[in-house]
């Protein structure tokens, strides 16, 4: 039992960072943004695919990091907002013919409020138990979706296949670099938005809640409402990216959507470094590119392989992506100096 | 305290009326009751496990008492929740510092600000113009009090790393930041040196006569209780004991007892 209540006093106190420490400066920015547009002018259509799917789950990882960085809340549910934006997307599009963009918004809204409302039961809940009560959540979607009752919308087992959008307006670009395009627009306006909000009087109050509860309460802010925001608009974030996610690859399937997927965002999280948002994007990256690479090393053993890497990596840098940076941004002052 | 503050101190500010609370079987407060006037420091003194936190956390709605009434400006407190407590003028501290750790000096007084202002998470994240309005206004009150209290030199730095005594002053700035009519403080002189109890005794009395303030002060530092209180509250085992002046308060024989312990035990 003792080992339990640390584990749980313990948990809230995963490296939270200063709001300063949440972005990169002006000038790092811009490169990677410059980075981020030009890359496809310079791969395969298949690399700028798998580069789309590192952006959505780079949005998933972020509102993973809203959620636990932010507000100090774990979840291991995510999988189950993303697989429901991604299936309201593809119900809206195929079913009710709606334009794939607008479908995204909805898809969002849908998943705050489901977000928003399992925030409330999820409120009783802390640490590892909270865990465990999203793990549910993410085990429990996969068989809502293969309900015989909603078949007739969600194909049941089967899924729905998605129409692959062309590049509007008789722009020359193929499908996927449109995609590619059109979901970096998407990531990086919620990317500015989310900043903005954990740099606002609402961010500071769900980190205040995360860094100490009875203070927060005393200082006015209502725990439990600030609580559920979290919840919800770390859904609702999820849910655009699953959204995206089924417009991108043209398919969804209750089982693209287990409880696999949220543990890859959560490792995602883990190896971005927890509450550094632009880390985010390094852990999707991770997420995506090194089950490629475990693979190429041993077919047989891919997992396994896998799994040193990971280890490798925690073990390297426990921090994550913001630990590279604080030991390059050290450097570089460095060599100013001399 | 000057004369004009003592001329309109006829109505309690705060009056604790007749407060029990049980915990199980335990009485940890019996029949509580005492005043506190505009711009009095009141002193609550008393052993260990004499009432005095739990008094304080009935006062911030940490628990509901079990019988009795506390009334702010004559109304009663008991009906609002505790993140409703900072908005009708009650703010506090806590006896072993509870900042938020990991955000910097002025993120936790900016959050002191939160009872005091609005916004809602879609104009945050839009960044909307009243929501830049309203940040540079709380900038501008926030760098105000750090001035005050002296901290703007670590404005930046996270909270954990600093020592002790500026944590403490921290907690009093993020307090001061919510407009308090009612300041609560917790045991300020813990953990202090001799010095700095002396330095804190000067300025929990330059924040009442500057800032208009109230201070209910809870403390083991008899010193410290003695040399600024105007009015002095003795508990023991969950009653009041003795009432007045801090001379009077001292001289007391029960109160003297409780501290010393009487000749026949």
């Amino acid at each position: 039992m003792s080992a339990i209540q640390e584990t749980v006093t313990d948990a809230p106190a995963i490296d939270a960072v200063p709001k300063r420490a949440m972005t990169l400066g002006a000038g790092t920015s811009a490169v990677v943004l410059l980075l981020l547009l030009v890359m496809p002018l310079f791969v395969k259509n298949f690399v700028i695919f798998q580069l789309t799917t590192v952006l959505i789950y780079g949005l998933a990882v972020l509102a993973l990091n809203i959620l636990t960085g932010g507000s100090g809340q774990f979840s291991l549910g995510q999988s189950a907002f993303y697989a429901l934006g991604a299936y309201i997307s593809a119900v809206l599009m195929e079913h009710a013919g709606m334009n794939y963009a607008l479908t995204l918004p909805i898809s969002g809204i849908i998943c705050f409020a489901f977000g928003f409302l399992f925030g409330l039961p999820a409120l009783r809940l802390s640490g590892i138990y909270l865990a465990l009560a999203t793990f549910a959540l993410a085990v429990a979607m996969p068989q809502f979706l293969k309900l015989g009752a909603l078949e007739e919308w969600t194909g049941g087992v089967q899924g729905l296949v998605v129409t692959k959008p062309d590049a509007p307006f008789g722009l020359p670009l193929s499908q996927d670099t449109w995609l590619y395009y059109f979901t970096l627009a998407i990531a990086i306006a919620i990317y500015i938005a989310s900043i903005n909000l954990l740099r606002s009087r609402s961010g500071r109050a769900m980190m205040a809640i995360r860094d100490n509860e009875i203070a927060a309460s005393a200082m006015g802010i209502n725990v439990a409402l600030y609580k559920t925001l979290a919840f919800g608009v770390s859904a609702g974030i999820t849910g655009v990216a699953g959204g995206l996610g089924a417009i991108v690859v043209q398919f969804v399937a209750p089982d693209s959507y287990t409880i696999q997927l949220a543990i890859a965002l959560f490792l995602g999280m883990v190896v971005g470094g927890v509450g550094w948002l632009p880390g985010s994007i390094v852990g999707a990256a991770f997420i995506v590119f090194v089950p490629n690479i475990a693979e190429s090393i041993s077919k047989g053993l891919s997992g396994a392989v896998f799994g040193v890497l990971l280890f490798v990596v925690i073990f390297l840098v426990p921090h994550g992506a913001r630990q590279v940076a604080l030991v390059c941004q050290h450097w570089i002052g460095k060599l100013k100096r001399s | 305290m000057t004369q004009a503050q003592l001329a309109q101190g006829n109505d309690p500010l705060l009056a604790v009326r007749d407060v029990s609370v049980v915990f199980g079987g335990i009485v940890a407060l019996n029949g509580v009751s005492f005043d506190m006037k505009q711009g009095q420091i009141l002193g609550l003194i008393g052993p260990n496990g004499a009432g005095k936190t739990t008094l304080f956390n009935c006062l911030s709605r940490l628990y509901q008492p079990s019988k009795g009434d506390i009334l702010m400006e004559g109304v009663s407190i008991l009906k609002r929740p505790a993140h409703r407590i900072a908005e009708i003028g009650i703010g506090r501290t806590f006896q072993n510092v509870a900042l938020f750790p990991n955000l910097s000096v002025i993120d936790n007084v900016r959050i002191g600000t939160h009872s005091r202002t609005n916004s809602d998470i879609v104009s945050d994240s839009l960044k909307l113009g009243w929501v830049r309005r309203g940040e540079a206004a709380i900038n501008h009150k926030v760098n105000d009090i750090l001035g005050y209290l002296d901290l703007r030199d670590v404005a930046h730095t996270v909270v954990s790393g600093l020592p002790f005594g500026t944590q403490k002053r921290v907690e009093l700035a993020r307090a001061l930041a919510a407009d308090p009519k009612i300041l609560l403080l917790d045991e300020p002189a813990g953990g202090l040196n001799h010095e700095e109890v002396y330095v804190l005794g000067d300025l929990i009395r330059r924040i009442r006569d500057e800032r208009d303030m109230t201070v209910l002060l809870v403390e083991h530092h008899m010193g410290l209780v003695m040399s600024i209180a105007d009015h002095v509250v003795a508990l023991n085992f969950g009653r009041k004991l003795a009432e007045g002046t801090p001379s009077q308060v001292q001289s007391d024989p029960d109160v003297i007892k409780a501290y010393l312990g009487s000749k026949d035990q």
